[in-house]
């Protein structure tokens, strides 16, 4: 190739970067004020993450036989932790956290020993395992309103909900993550999946903080049964779910303290949970 | 150079005008038409059992059946897609909206056909919650809960795709999304039979879908105002 051929060629190259915007932004990321770029990303990507994850980001390393819950499947662009509405892309900070966290209960260890900007590239080489992400933007991340107070008021309210929402067809009239439909939940790829268990008090996957809990079921968590709720409750009544299901857990939160003292006062008030519930 | 462009594009646009004057669509009222049928032993379609959510139970005085292989009779084969595949200019997605029920635990109807873009409204008229669940690999996934009472959830896909569509809370329910290039697109019915209407004359490509037995192809040329008969006959296993 001549000397010429090679400036055209790259030229050429250079053109098709500015002219497609989105071919550029899939292959970077931006995380707070960190750029991650791709090509960074591709060589910790495969240091760190092709055992499980596969060279293609399809799920299919050579470790990933012998995990369960299966590694995420980079080519279909699904993700369970999202700030953003059900079937839309997460933002790129959500990949980030999602790496720096890492997800409890699963084989996937939290990254928190890589730096930030190596986070950042490995979000932006993530995002070039599925087209999804040149032509479509991630959603806008759901608005979380100031948590209200937790009263026994609220938690009572929640418990309604817990009842009327159906929660407790999967995730069990004391959340122990023994509903009716539990035993028969499969995630997207057809692998069974369990409901979150309350009851262990364990952190959740997306998370451990009530805003967490908030976005979880507001957001659902795409490849798994857990649907969004976004369109079935009112902010409001979110925060009194999220006062409610901190009840269920076995932590000393003011929650369940205040559970606690109701229930010791109101014990032949309190109406069961589930079938047996008059119908509600 | 800026009135040589002007030129130029006029010139387009009256070449563009007088070809579409020259070239009047002859008019779309050819149809093809036939029956599915199947070859073979079915599966034995199951009774579902729907103890676990008394309010759909009780709807249902003879229980309802699954639907993964549904048939009629001489050997007809019922919620099978036949649509035009090939040789169709697909139009705008119709205003005409794609309604889809949950109604006794169970999709009706068991297989949606629709074109993309078309507008979708997914309605539960159950006294439970349902969570509405299509997996979707190439259009977007998503998953939501639908309580009883709430209001329709308005959707629409924008690329072709065969979704397989769950409730995750009551396992036995089980539909199809069938997201289209085409307007030409219909379901049989118990009896087999399927019918394409509207057609301009030309040469078509029908496909018939069945989701366990995949699909099939035929060549169809339709004069104008002809109606042409196609059948299908899928093989049938057991299992």
């Amino acid at each position: 190739m001549t000397r010429k051929k090679i400036l055209a060629l790259s030229a050429l190259g250079m053109a098709l970067l500015v002219v497609d915007p989105q071919f550029a932004l899939a292959q970077e990321s931006h995380v707070g004020k960190l750029s991650g770029h791709a090509a960074e990303g591709k060589q910790l990507y495969r240091r760190y993450c092709i055992g499980c994850h596969g060279p293609d980001g399809d799920s299919n390393g050579e470790n990933a036989p012998w995990i369960d819950p299966k590694p995420r499947d980079f080519t279909a662009a699904t993700f369970k932790c999202r700030s953003t509405p059900t079937g839309t892309l997460p933002t790129d900070e959500d990949l980030d956290h999602a790496i720096q966290r890492g997800f409890v209960t699963t084989n996937m260890p939290s990254w928190n020993p890589l730096t930030p900007q190596q986070r950042a590239d490995l979000v932006a080489y993530v995002k070039t395992f599925s087209p999804r992400w040149k032509t479509e933007k991630p959603g806008t991340p759901i608005n979380i309103p100031q948590e209200t107070p937790a009263t026994i008021e609220s938690i009572l309210h929640g418990r309604e909900l817990f009842q009327k929402m159906e929660c407790w067809k999967c995730h069990g009239p004391a959340g122990h993550g023994d509903g009716p439909s539990a035993a028969t939940l499969t995630d997207s790829k057809d692998n069974p999946i369990r409901p979150y268990n309350f009851s262990t008090g364990s952190r959740f996957k997306c998370g451990e903080t009530n805003q967490d809990l908030y976005r979880i079921f507001m957001t659902g968590v795409d490849g798994t049964p857990m649907p969004s709720f976004a369109d079935a409750i009112q902010p409001k009544d979110a925060w009194d779910l999220v006062h409610f299901l901190r009840t269920l857990q076995a932590l000393q939160t003011q929650e369940a303290a205040l559970w606690k003292k109701y229930a010791a006062d109101h014990a032949t008030e309190i109406k069961p949970i589930g079938p047996d519930a008059g119908g509600q | 150079m800026k009135g040589k462009l002007v030129l130029l594009l006029t010139v387009a646009v009256l070449i563009g005008g007088l070809a579409g004057a020259g070239s009047a669509t002859p008019p779309a009222s050819g149809s093809i038409s036939g029956k599915v049928t199947y070859t073979g032993t079915p599966p034995k379609m199951k009774p579902i059992d729907m103890a676990k959510e008394p309010s759909c139970a009780k709807q249902h005085a003879i229980p309802v059946m699954t639907e993964n292989v549904a048939t009629g009779p001489e050997s007809a084969l019922q919620f099978v897609v036949v649509y035009i595949s090939a040789g169709d200019t697909p139009g705008s997605a119709p205003t005409e909206i794609a309604r889809y029920d949950q109604k006794g635990c169970q999709y009706l109807p068991h297989v949606l056909p629709m074109q993309a873009g078309q507008v979708l409204q997914i309605f539960n008229d159950d006294q439970t919650s349902h969570n509405i669940h299509p997996l979707a690999k190439v259009n977007p996934e998503w998953n939501k809960s639908q309580p009883a009472g709430s209001a329709p959830i308005d959707t629409k896909y924008d690329k072709p795709e065969f979704i397989p569509v769950k409730c995750n809370i009551h396992p036995w329910m089980h539909g199809y999304f069938v997201v289209l290039n085409t307007s030409h697109y219909a379901v049989t019915s118990q009896d087999g039979s399927f019918s394409l209407k509207g057609l301009a004359p030309g040469k078509y490509t029908i496909t018939a879908w069945q989701e366990q037995y995949g699909t099939q192809v035929q060549d169809v040329t339709v004069g104008a105002g002809e109606t042409k008969g196609v059948n299908f006959t899928f093989k049938a296993l057991p299992y």
